[in-house]
């Protein structure tokens, strides 16, 4: 569905974007992982028409991105973000909006928008200004607006940040429901857990480099299974490599002094885990998800 | 694209565009406001003088007299009023994300553009409605056919055409939506300095030959002209000879400037 190679960016003498090669088949999801300042959204915008690299190319359904861009932009769909709704609008008029520039006809509109609106959870609210919505809100609607024009190719730049874990889970469940259509979907994220729901092959991004690629189990298998902190009743911290496993934890609760131990955490692979595994240096970016608390 | 896209794109956009100012009608009842106080203000507190001052006046002119002689120069200050909330509408769209979204869709990109410019072209007819209907309560009166009355629409709405690809222009070339309310400030005020509110033979030289050449002075004439019933002769051509090239470098540099804005 979508081939990149040897992408590159810069602004002014700052690289953002040094070498990319990516292959996306056809009705399966790419997560691209990385922190903050990876270049994630300078790849996505390249792909989606939006920006012009300096070097590369990318092509959407064999079709160049810079030279053919009108037959690219009808193949694809974009939730970049930021939020790209009209929040004068309400979420109704906002799909019918859509609907037009998608040039469906008066019946296929009107039938899209109220399914999408029903699917997306927001027949309540449909006539509300999207101005008075929740951040959840304003992303599923973001969504409708980019699947009611039917495209192909999807792009979800970090679909979840900033999303209570019910409404990631939502959102994970529809984009799923996507591929099972047969639409393709290349996603962002920060999160090791989202590229591992939700993906069949991720690629590392640092630096504006790819430091590795593969299906989530590759990936985990470069990676130690998380590891488990510990802090002590005298403020000291430290952080034991752990597979996750009941014999590594015994082997850890073992070598500890009872009464020198506040507490105890087991935390699964981060994005922190995996970059230092691939990196040898953490992300400046780091996000934890505690999974169980022992103490 | 096909020229029928470009069509139901740019229809697309302006209801849109109109939708937008239902919503947030404070800001199109300020622009509408502003030539209509300039009237009362001239009227009322200018008037009596200026009218008696007026050139050719018979004795006994009055207040009257000069609402007749400045309604065509605040009509055409509706015009630019409603430009400049062009451009602020603008620049503000463009500080939101949804125009990245348009440009990731296969859409005739300047519809865009069109959308805006369709609407103040709605806008300023409205406003200049408002604004005759005002005068007239003040007294205004008008020995002008429907003809020539329908001719002056024509001329309002293409000097509209050219002041909003222009406001256009400046909302997509500010980098905040405060800068674009104050660069198309001119336009509100150029007015002052054109044959709108006193004769031009009555300014000081430079002041006059300033007047005199710039492009409201022949617009603002042959609106007076046309709705007092006499015919414009050339100032008309300079008129739509002006709005055209006003119109069609204002067009020039928006589609360039939003062809080359770059995604956030
Ligand atoms: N318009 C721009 N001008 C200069 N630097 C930019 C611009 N856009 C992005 N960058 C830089 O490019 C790098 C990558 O940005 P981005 O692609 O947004 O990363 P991510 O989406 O992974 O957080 C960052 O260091 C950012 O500061
Ligand atoms: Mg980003």
């Amino acid at each position: 569905m979508m081939e990149v190679s040897g992408l590159r960016k810069a602004y002014g003498d700052h690289t953002v974007l040094d070498g990319i090669d990516l292959t996306v088949p056809t009705g399966t999801v790419y997560a691209l992982l990385g922190p903050n300042g990876a270049g994630k959204t300078t790849t996505v915008n390249i792909c989606s028409t939006l920006l012009t690299a300096d070097d590369g190319e990318v092509r959407v359904a064999g079709h160049d991105v810079r030279r053919e861009s009108d037959a690219v932009r009808r193949t694809i769909g974009l939730t970049g973000q930021f939020s790209a709704i009209d929040e004068l609008l309400t979420g109704r008029e906002n799909l019918r909006l859509m609907a037009d520039l998608a040039h469906l006809d008066r019946a296929t509109a009107k039938a899209s928008v109220d399914a999408l609106l029903a699917r997306l959870d927001l027949v309540d609210a449909a006539d509300r200004r999207a101005q008075t919505y929740s951040g959840g809100m304003k992303r599923r609607l973001d969504l409708a607006m980019t699947l009611i024009a039917r495209p192909r190719l999807i792009f979800l730049d970090e679909p979840t940040t900033g999303l209570d874990p019910r409404s990631r889970r939502e959102l994970w469940s529809i984009v799923r429901e996507q591929v099972a259509d047969g639409v393709t979907v290349l996603l962002t994220t920060q999160y090791l857990e989202e590229a591992d729901a939700l993906a069949d092959r991720v690629a590392v991004l640092d630096g504006g480099r790819l430091v590795a690629e593969g299906t989530p189990a590759e990936l985990k298998r470069q990676v130690p299974g998380g590891h488990v902190q510990v802090e002590f009743t005298d403020g000291r911290s430290e952080r034991l490599a752990s597979d996750g496993s009941v014999a590594s934890l015994r082997k850890i609760l073992d070598g500890l002094d009872d009464s020198e131990v506040a507490g105890v955490t087991v935390e699964t692979a981060d994005l922190d885990d995996v970059f230092l595994a691939l990196t040898g240096h953490p992300t400046t970016d780091a996000t934890t998800e505690e999974k169980e608390v022992l103490a | 694209m096909s020229t029928t896209y470009a069509v139901r794109d740019s229809v697309t956009m302006l209801r849109r565009n109109l939708l937008h100012w239902v919503r947030y009608p404070s800001l199109a009842i300020m622009l509408v406001a502003q030539p209509i106080l300039f009237l009362l203000l001239f009227v009322y507190v200018f008037g009596g003088t200026m009218g008696a001052g007026l050139p050719g006046a018979p004795t006994g002119a009055d207040r009257t007299d000069y609402l007749e002689y400045i309604t065509p120069g605040i009509l055409i200050m509706a015009v630019a009023s409603v430009a400049l909330g062009t451009a602020i509408s603008v620049a503000m769209d463009m500080t939101g994300g949804i125009i990245a979204r348009f440009r990731t869709m296969d859409i005739a990109k300047v519809s865009v553009l069109t959308g805006h410019v369709l609407g103040a072209v709605l806008k300023s007819l409205v406003a200049v409605v408002v604004t005759l209907g005002f005068a007239v309560l003040l007294g205004y009166r008008s020995d002008a056919s429907v003809g020539e009355w329908l001719a002056a629409f024509g001329l309002i709405v293409l000097l509209t055409f050219a002041l909003t690809w222009l406001t256009v222009g400046m909302g997509l070339a500010a980098d905040s939506v405060e800068t674009a309310s104050n660069t198309p400030m001119f336009l509100v005020l150029l007015p002052f300095i054109s044959s709108g509110f006193v004769p031009t033979d009555e300014m000081p030289w430079g002041l006059r030959h300033f007047a005199e050449n710039q492009p409201f002075t022949p617009m603002i004439d042959s609106l007076r002209a046309l709705t007092s019933g006499h015919s414009p002769g050339n100032d008309l051509w300079l008129a739509i000879g002006w709005a055209v090239l006003i119109a069609a470098l204002g067009y020039l540099w928006s589609r360039r400037l939003f062809t080359k804005v770059p995604a956030r």
